[in-house]
């Protein structure tokens, strides 16, 4: 059992946060934001070719926050393999040590940096979750039996902002039913928002923690609203980063604040932190979280 | 109906370099209504090509382009015209461009790019509904296609990035995955949905190049 399952299986708060692999082979900036994270959070989260922009692979990083002593959660979107290749993958993750694994569809290649490459999508987030509970059963997609079988640990991602929020449910259930064990939700900043999403999934009984993605700046927040679904950053608090003259401190706040009024309501954090990762320390001691 | 788009004469011109003489092929029915080769387009494209210098021997729009037994047909009528001919320029859909070169045996140059299985909203406007995948599940989704009106072909619920229900790839679109939950609860039939186990596409059954050869009985009642 990884320990993040631990932790969410025994009730305790769990945490985590995310590091992005380089677009190149130059892995220090990641391994150095990742120690900021040490001791801190039950697991990291290494993103796969988010946003559709090509880097460096999320199994490999995964390996290498492994080597150094941390816990990874494997992302793996659908969009760029086809069913051989993500139940290969999954397969190479668990003998590489690696067992968090997050199933995603992924965004559209169109909004990435290669918009001219072939979308794959021969699964999608569901049917993902389906073929690696298949695998851990010892059996691949095509119905043949492994020699040698993985054990994972599932998660998917839910949006609670999304409109109408039945539909999203839906989907939630039926990743449940297809393998998933947790979620990390997209980034939500209402906690009265994320009070009624979670009186609703509350009844679904698989453990959830809320996503937050750092505010960086007003600028940041203004195009959060824009341009990401599900996502939307109350005006007070766009207000309040609007007026500060230590936007570090005042993230810091803002963040440390929702954990402390969500943290009943869920069963962990999912902190997005775009390269504040150096800031987690500080968000978490100020949240009175401790691992 | 089958969505093409001209090609720029410019390149048209280009792949003609070697070419004198020419003979133009056009088609009665997608072409004509994308306006990419019927009579009118056609003719339009004998003049230009005269204006450039080329000679065209003569055209003949095919009912449809892409049937090898009028290909067969018309193109025997047309033998003389063909046969002075240094290529074939076709005026169709990709089909439509490899039937005319297997009946004549010339050298073809396509004008259009074909796009995509198209319905007619309007005259002039058409819009993907099917992607044709070979395993209609439009039953189960409230007659609305996720794997052709979703971008992602997601076949088991929305992604999360939908805002004010439109798609995220293509906000001028609607989400096809929220038109198809309005559409079930209409028809009561979420549950249903909601029940049914996770849906994987079969690629098997759509390997390039695909044939379908009917039944003899099947055949015949069909030209009835
Ligand atoms: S599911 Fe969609 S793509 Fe497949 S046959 Fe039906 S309408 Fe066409
Ligand atoms: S927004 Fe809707 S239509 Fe667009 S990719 Fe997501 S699910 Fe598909």
């Amino acid at each position: 059992m990884t320990s993040l399952q631990q932790a969410l299986t025994r009730g305790e708060f769990a945490v985590t946060a995310e590091v992005a692999p380089p677009k190149g082979t130059d892995t220090a900036e990641m391994m150095e934001n990742a120690e900021f994270l040490r001791g801190k959070v039950h697991a990291v989260n290494v993103t796969d070719q988010q946003s559709s922009v090509m880097r460096l692979g999320s199994l490999a990083s995964c390996r290498l926050l492994k080597e150094s002593g941390f816990e990874p959660v494997f992302q793996l979107a659908t969009r760029d393999r086809n069913r051989i290749a993500l139940q290969s993958d999954l397969l190479s993750s668990y003998a590489l040590g690696i067992e968090n694994v997050l199933c995603l569809t992924g965004d559209h290649v169109t909004l990435g940096d290669h918009p001219q490459a072939k979308s794959v999508f021969d699964l999608d987030s569901v049917s993902l979750l389906m073929a690696a509970k298949g695998l851990t059963a010892g059996t691949d997609m095509a119905g043949e039996s492994l020699e040698g079988v993985p054990t994972f640990h599932l998660g998917a991602v839910v949006t609670p902002g999304y409109e109408p929020m039945e539909l999203q449910l839906l989907k939630m259930e039926r990743k449940i039913e297809a393998g998933a064990q947790f979620f990390q939700t997209q980034a939500v900043y209402d906690p009265e928002l994320f009070g009624r999403f979670m009186e609703a999934a509350k009844a679904l009984g698989v453990p959830v923690m809320l996503g937050f993605v750092l505010l960086k700046s007003v600028g940041m927040a203004r195009y959060m609203n824009k341009n990401v679904a599900g996502v939307n950053v109350p005006d007070s608090i766009i207000d309040e980063m609007k007026k500060t003259d230590d936007k570090v401190a005042t993230s810091i706040k803002i963040a440390a604040r929702i954990i402390r009024q969500t943290r009943e309501m869920c069963q962990g954090i999912h902190l997005m932190t775009m390269g504040w990762e150096c800031h987690v320390p500080a968000i978490l001691q100020e949240a009175g979280i401790n691992i | 109906m089958i969505i093409t788009k001209a090609k720029p004469f410019p390149e048209i011109l280009q792949s003609l370099e070697r070419d004198k003489v020419i003979f133009l092929v056009g088609c009665s029915e997608c072409a004509t209504v994308c306006k990419t080769g019927g009579e009118e387009e056609v003719k339009a494209m004998r003049d230009h090509l005269e204006d450039e210098g080329k000679v065209v021997s003569g055209w003949v729009i095919l009912d449809p382009g892409c049937n090898l037994l009028e290909a067969r047909k018309e193109f025997r009528k047309t033998k003389e015209e063909i046969a002075q001919a240094d290529s074939l320029v076709v005026m169709s859909c990709g089909g439509g461009a490899q039937i005319a070169q297997e009946v004549s045996g010339k050298v073809v140059h396509p004008t259009n790019n074909t796009l995509f299985l198209g319905t007619v909203k309007r005259f002039g406007q058409f819009q993907e509904y099917c992607s044709m995948c070979g395993e209609c599940i439009l039953d189960l989704t409230g007659g609305l296609c996720p794997v052709t009106r979703c971008p992602k072909g997601l076949l088991n619920g929305p992604c999360g990035g939908a805002k004010d229900e439109k798609c995220e790839v293509n906000p001028d679109n609607d989400c096809v995955w929220i038109e198809i939950y309005d559409r079930l609860k209409e028809i009561g039939r979420l549950k249903e949905f909601v029940a049914s186990s996770v849906q994987v596409h079969d690629y098997s059954v759509n390997t390039n190049p695909s044939t379908l050869v009917l039944e003899r009985d099947e055949a015949r009642s069909d030209n009835r």
